[in-house]
């Protein structure tokens, strides 16, 4: 057996070594010698819940996913999707607490990419992949019907209103930033920034600190009227699936045949995600001519402001390496040395008590620090990259006949196949 | 018609050929994260009793109300003593009256075996996981009484709360198979190997 797993028996071996000597040091008293028989109890060690559940949790979602694409594209049924979703808040909202989910998925995948002692779990791995695979073929499915953070807000959207089209994508470019964050935080090994500001992990399990309840609350109230508010100014998930889904194979199709141009659909989508019919009509020399000189001025801004995002990201290096809790101990202990003495300040308490210089942790410091300088640049030229692809997106004209979910902001959830009049 | 036609023949065709590199990128992430760090093996969030300094953080940053972090009672280790430093009160009189007791929801429960010994168990429905009890027991006993996560209270959130604020880095993920470390257990194994 030793020569099987040999590294695990060389583990054993030293923690009982090194536990040993800790526990001579410890034990004052010898343990004593009974004579009336008693019978020493040994603690109890409840086991957690059986892994093979979490296996299980990934079949259900793929189920779900499956079902899902079935009833937006072939079967074409909200009610169907509804329910879907209803099961899905149930299942993965309330039985499973929550957790683990696609969005917070993010984060395992980032922090194994750029920490190899890190060791991702299967599950968070296929629930971070399978949903953006559905939604390169079958569009946002995964919001529809399989995402419990979707379902609930979209269960109480009771009267949306319509948001102008600036406010919407300005709003819109929030998740990019989340998303960029997040990442930087989590490959870091900093923080889950995503599962710490969860809004309904709290409801879902009817449980949790005020923070996170108050927060839940707040996005559900508001939800009654900016349908899904989280989904569209929050969920970094939400900005991955639909760069996915921009480019599906197969859509959720508002008509089954002929567009009459109704209007009803776009009046139904809460999300304003149904694009207008855009003629292509005669347009004067002077404003195409003004809309190709955007368009290359955009296109020549791609880079600048690439550049620009990244030298801004690099140089608040200093600023967002303190969610870190080394850089910032450090900095605590260097700004402030009289904390030392400070009996209160349980941080700074347990590192003199661990044992380590001051020097080790000032290294640990600066070398996540130096991993911010880089991911800075990394963040803000994402950010400057996707700021620019979305202003030149602003210019370009793509003509349109009929009335068309905008494959990337549209979450499939059917309302608008619904209220088409078109019989099929 | 047919400019019509070709230039959806070529959206098609660009359309294609994004899908094909957003998948491979897909599916290009999975594969290299799988074969960098994923060795199959699923984890627990666990406290290791030998690195923490008690600071009763436990108690109040798990998410859920009612920590899933309860003390242990490592019976092994014990010293049975008659003044254990994790039941009462440094200076009280050993009397068992709730003002000399250490725990601030009475959770340790004391019975008498025989002279001069004395058996202490906690009460998990009581407990919340303040480790002032630890601290006693560490302080001026054997530390028979330390802290653990409890599996059938723990929600095995993605990032454990409490992990991110524990001052002395001792929580961290362990093997499923052995989701418990608990003191006693280490000396067990000494003994068998």
């Amino acid at each position: 057996m030793f020569k099987r797993i040999p590294s695990f028996a060389l583990v054993i071996l030293l923690m009982s070594l090194l536990t040993s000597n800790l526990v001579q040091a410890q034990q004052r008293f010898p343990k004593p010698e009974f004579d009336t028989g008693y019978v020493q109890p040994s603690p109890t060690q409840p086991e957690p819940r059986a892994m093979a559940m979490e296996y299980f949790d990934v079949f259900v979602l793929f189920l779900v996913l499956s079902l899902a694409s079935w009833l937006a594209i072939r079967k074409r049924s909200r009610r169907g999707l509804l329910w879907l979703s209803i099961f899905s808040l149930i299942y993965f909202g309330f039985y499973r607490d929550g957790c683990i989910c696609s969005i917070g998925a993010i984060q395992n995948v980032a922090l194994s990419i750029f920490d190899p002692t890190y060791a991702i779990s299967i599950t968070a791995l296929l629930f971070f992949i399978m949903p953006l695979l559905f939604a390169l073929f079958f569009g946002r499915v995964f919001c529809a019907s399989a995402c419990p953070l979707g379902a609930i807000q979209d269960l109480i959207v009771i009267n949306p209103i319509s948001i102008p089209s600036w406010v919407r994508k300005t709003l819109g470019f929030i998740p990019v930033i989340y998303l960029g964050i997040s990442v930087l935080l989590a490959a870091t090994g900093s923080d889950f920034l995503i599962c710490r500001y969860d809004p309904f992990v709290g409801i879902f399990r009817m449980d949790g600190p005020f923070l996170m309840i108050f927060l839940g609350i707040t996005f559900l109230l508001l939800g009654m009227f900016y349908a899904r508010p989280y989904c569209r100014v929050f969920c970094p998930y939400g900005v991955l699936l639909s760069w996915m889904s921009r480019f599906s194979k197969w859509h959720l199709s508002i008509t089954p045949s002929e567009c009459i141009k109704c209007k009803l659909c776009k009046d139904s989508c809460p999300f304003d995600a149904i694009e207008v019919p855009v003629e292509q009509t005669y347009r004067a020399p002077e404003v195409s001519r003004k809309n190709l000189r955007r368009f290359i001025m955009y296109i020549v801004l791609i880079p600048v402001l690439t550049i620009l995002g990244g030298w801004i990201g690099t140089k608040s290096h200093v600023f967002l390496s303190r969610v870190h809790p080394n850089v910032y101990l450090a900095e605590l202990m260097i700004s402030q040395p009289e904390l030392r003495a400070d009996e209160e300040n349980l941080d700074i308490q347990a590192f003199l008590e661990s044992g380590d210089t001051f020097e080790q942790l000032v290294d640990e410091a600066t070398v996540i620090r130096e991993k911010f300088r880089k991911g800075g640049w990394y963040l803000g030229g994402f950010i400057g990259l996707a700021l620019g692809i979305t202003l030149m997106n602003q210019v370009v004209f793509r003509r349109r006949e009929d009335y068309e979910p905008h494959k990337g902001d549209c979450f499939s959830c059917g309302r608008c196949m619904d209220y088409c009049p078109v019989e099929k | 018609m047919e400019q019509e036609d070709k230039g959806k023949s070529r959206r098609n065709f660009i359309n294609n050929g994004v899908r094909l590199t957003l998948g491979l990128a897909v599916v290009g992430t999975g594969a290299f994260t799988l074969k960098r760090s994923a060795n199959g093996k699923d984890y627990v969030w666990q406290i290791d009793p030998f690195k923490c300094t008690q600071c009763g953080r436990c108690a109040t940053e798990c998410v859920k109300a009612d920590s899933a972090v309860k003390c242990v009672h490592a019976y092994d280790l014990c010293g049975y003593c008659d003044l254990c430093g994790g039941y009462f009160k440094p200076g009280a009189k050993l009397q068992t009256g709730a003002e000399n007791q250490l725990c601030p929801t009475a959770a340790i429960q004391r019975r008498f075996i025989e002279e001069p010994y004395f058996e202490y168990i906690i009460d998990e429905e009581l407990c919340i996981g303040c480790a002032k009890c630890v601290k006693g027991c560490s302080a001026f006993g054997n530390g028979s009484l330390h802290l653990q996560i409890r599996h059938d209270l723990c929600l095995n959130c993605n990032q454990c709360a409490i992990s991110v604020s524990c001052p002395s880095e001792a929580i961290s993920r362990v093997e499923v198979d052995k989701p418990y470390m608990i003191k006693g257990d280490f000396i067990n194994e000494e003994e068998e190997g």
